[in-house]
């Protein structure tokens, strides 16, 4: 159950009710508008009630809201989107698109991990998370970027990489290690972009580029709450805990380095209005990518080699305090 | 009391754990084994020849060839998310430093290894089960970094849960920062080459781990991305026999051997003179 939904609930019931007073208003000869204005200024005060300060938990529960806008709705927005398809071994996984398309004019190449909008299509995207022949088909389109000399930009959604038997058997593992190094060393402009949930290495493996983009609801995390809870705790429903302690919100991403620029969201998350903050996110894109491209391909591997060198918080202790 | 005997003992029944300063019991096959023999026999079962865990400084007696040269051996966590839950990450840190008798999850250093002077990382499961924190992340990074300097093969002997929860999101980006490491170094030309012990999971088989030029697994390690109970909470499905075991990833072809410990340094010797050695004698 997702607590946004449940929240908004009281404001969706306001607003279907403001909508009606609007329709009676149009055909009726009874003016409703002060009563309209007196509604319209209670959603408005709800909204800042529900959505002014969001907790770490709600803000989970905005990334993964059933209305947010996900990778293809971003990569749906620009021009000429070509889907390519496989791994060129072992079968096409829907839970990571990838492409060509032009950025305004930009020519650029594209990988998202995708996630369904209902549950017929989320079981066909398996709710997002990949296995080994997606992060492939991922390597294969990163490394078309370096040979055709165009910018590479992801789009992370995802819980995490996908727990299963054929994705261990096919070697799961590897295929994360794989795209880690085949973005680390990449010699063309990566721009990374946090849509929704960033879980682990499973989204991280299409999360190494020069300019890390982060909606300011989406997370991004080392594992979901859940997972971290049930690790830390063998404890899956002290989800919300876990949230709290990981830190996994923009504002302190970009605190601690992580993050290079946060798309603010409207009131109440992306969902609210999806196509000012696609909008936004692909401007940002363009920006960035415009400033990346005066640099050479030399500088471009140096620089995100030593943005990822010094993520780290570790002292050096003038005594060895263990009983060795 | 004398151990029950095999035959007496439930099907599918995990032998109770009877250890204690003295005696170890074999999670295999229950045999209770005596620990100063069990020591000198590499920590390897008399019986049934399971792996025991082993100690990073005891896995490094074994490979290096008797020089070992730790690098930044007083590195510390910085705790970034000043973590706490059932007590503070530091207590738990400083508890598994008297406990383990080491500051962090990883050894790393110079060393020979039959001959070869390699660099040789290492990692210890019973440092927070050894987990990927800030240390463990850069202490590799600047064995490889060294290591490139100097222009020597690494040795990486894994053994690891993944990335450290309590340190979130800065202990998924050592994946990164190893990765980025790994990947300068390979562009070199030098070899690194993985071991995986048991277990190795997570965070740290899906960077280093799986990034080696020959990955080794040793005899009956637990390798994987998930661990057994993550996939079996999301599948509710009997896993097949062997799942994740070293000798299953081997016929699935995603490591290049499986070694037992006691071939271990000659193998890994043969491998680094072969990798290293002129090609053409002068």
């Amino acid at each position: 159950m997702n607590v946004i939904v449940e929240l908004e609930k009281p404001l969706v019931e306001l607003e279907t009710k403001i909508a009606g007073l609007k329709k009676l208003n149009e055909t009726q000869r009874v003016d409703f508008s002060a009563e309209i204005a007196a509604l319209e200024e209670k959603a408005r005060q709800l909204k800042l009630e529900i959505f002014g300060n969001p907790t770490p938990w709600q803000r989970v529960h905005l990334a993964r809201h059933p209305k947010r806008p996900l990778a293809m709705d971003y990569i749906g927005a620009l021009d000429g989107f070509t889907e390519l398809h496989g791994d060129r071994s072992f079968r096409d996984d829907p839970a990571v698109v990838a492409g060509y398309a032009y950025l305004d004019e930009l020519p650029i190449f594209v990988i998202g991990e995708q996630k369904g909008r209902d549950t017929k299509d989320n079981l066909y995207r398996n709710f997002g998370m990949p296995h080994p022949e997606g992060y492939r088909k991922a390597q294969r389109v990163m490394r078309l970027a370096e040979k055709f000399e165009r910018p590479l930009v992801t789009f992370i959604d995802t819980p995490g990489a996908y727990p299963g038997i054929g994705a261990e058997e096919r070697g799961q593992s590897e295929a994360i290690a794989a795209s880690l190094k085949v973005l680390a060393g990449l010699r063309a402009p990566v721009i990374v972009n946090i849509t929704g949930e960033g879980g682990s290495g499973g989204a991280l493996a299409i999360g190494i580029g020069d300019h890390i983009i982060m909606l300011q609801h989406s997370i991004y995390s080392v594992a979901s709450p859940e997972a971290a809870a049930s690790i830390l705790w063998r404890d899956a429903s002290r989800a919300e805990e876990a949230a709290q302690r990981l830190r996994l919100t923009s504002d302190e991403l970009f605190e601690f380095g992580i993050v290079d620029e946060v798309i603010p969201e409207p009131l109440g998350g992306a969902h609210q209005d999806p196509q000012r903050v696609i909008h936004d996110t692909l401007a940002a894109d363009k920006r960035s990518l415009l400033k990346l491209a005066r640099l050479s391909q030399d500088e471009l591997v140096d620089r995100r080699y030593e943005k990822f060198r010094r993520i780290g918080a570790h002292v050096e202790l003038v005594h060895d305090t263990a009983a060795r | 009391m004398a151990p029950t005997p095999n035959w007496l003992r439930r099907r599918g029944a995990k032998p109770e754990p009877q250890s204690d300063a003295l005696w170890e019991m074999c999670p295999s096959c229950g045999e209770r084994l005596y620990k100063k023999d069990l020591a000198e026999r590499l920590w390897i079962c008399s019986r049934c020849g399971h792996h025991f865990r082993l100690h990073a400084l005891d896995r490094i007696a074994l490979l290096a060839d008797g020089d070992f040269h730790e690098l930044a051996p007083l590195l510390a966590t910085g705790d970034p998310l000043a973590w706490s839950d059932r007590m503070p990450y530091a207590n738990k840190i400083a508890g598994d430093r008297q406990k383990s008798g080491l500051l962090e999850a990883v050894v790393v250093g110079l060393c020979t290894i039959e001959g070869v002077r390699t660099g040789l990382g290492v990692m210890d499961f019973f440092f927070r089960g050894g987990t990927m924190g800030s240390v463990v992340g850069e202490k590799v990074t600047l064995l490889i970094e060294e290591c490139a300097r100097q222009r020597l093969p690494v040795v990486l002997v894994t053994a690891s849960g993944g990335a450290r929860m309590e340190e979130g999101v800065i202990a998924l980006m050592q994946l990164a920062k190893t990765t980025a490491a790994a990947e300068r170094f390979s562009a070199l030309g030098l070899p690194l080459v993985t071991v995986l012990t048991d277990p190795t999971t997570g965070g740290v088989s899906a960077s280093f781990g799986f990034q080696g030029d020959v990955i080794i697994a040793e005899t009956g390690a637990a390798i994987g991305f998930a661990g057994r109970r993550v996939i079996d909470q999301t599948i509710r499905q009997k896993l097949p026999e062997g799942f994740q075991s070293a000798e299953f990833l081997l016929e699935h072809g995603q490591v290049d051997m499986v070694v037992r410990r006691t071939e271990l340094k000659g193998a890994l010797g043969r491998l680094l003179h072969f990798l290293t050695d002129k090609a053409v004698p002068a």
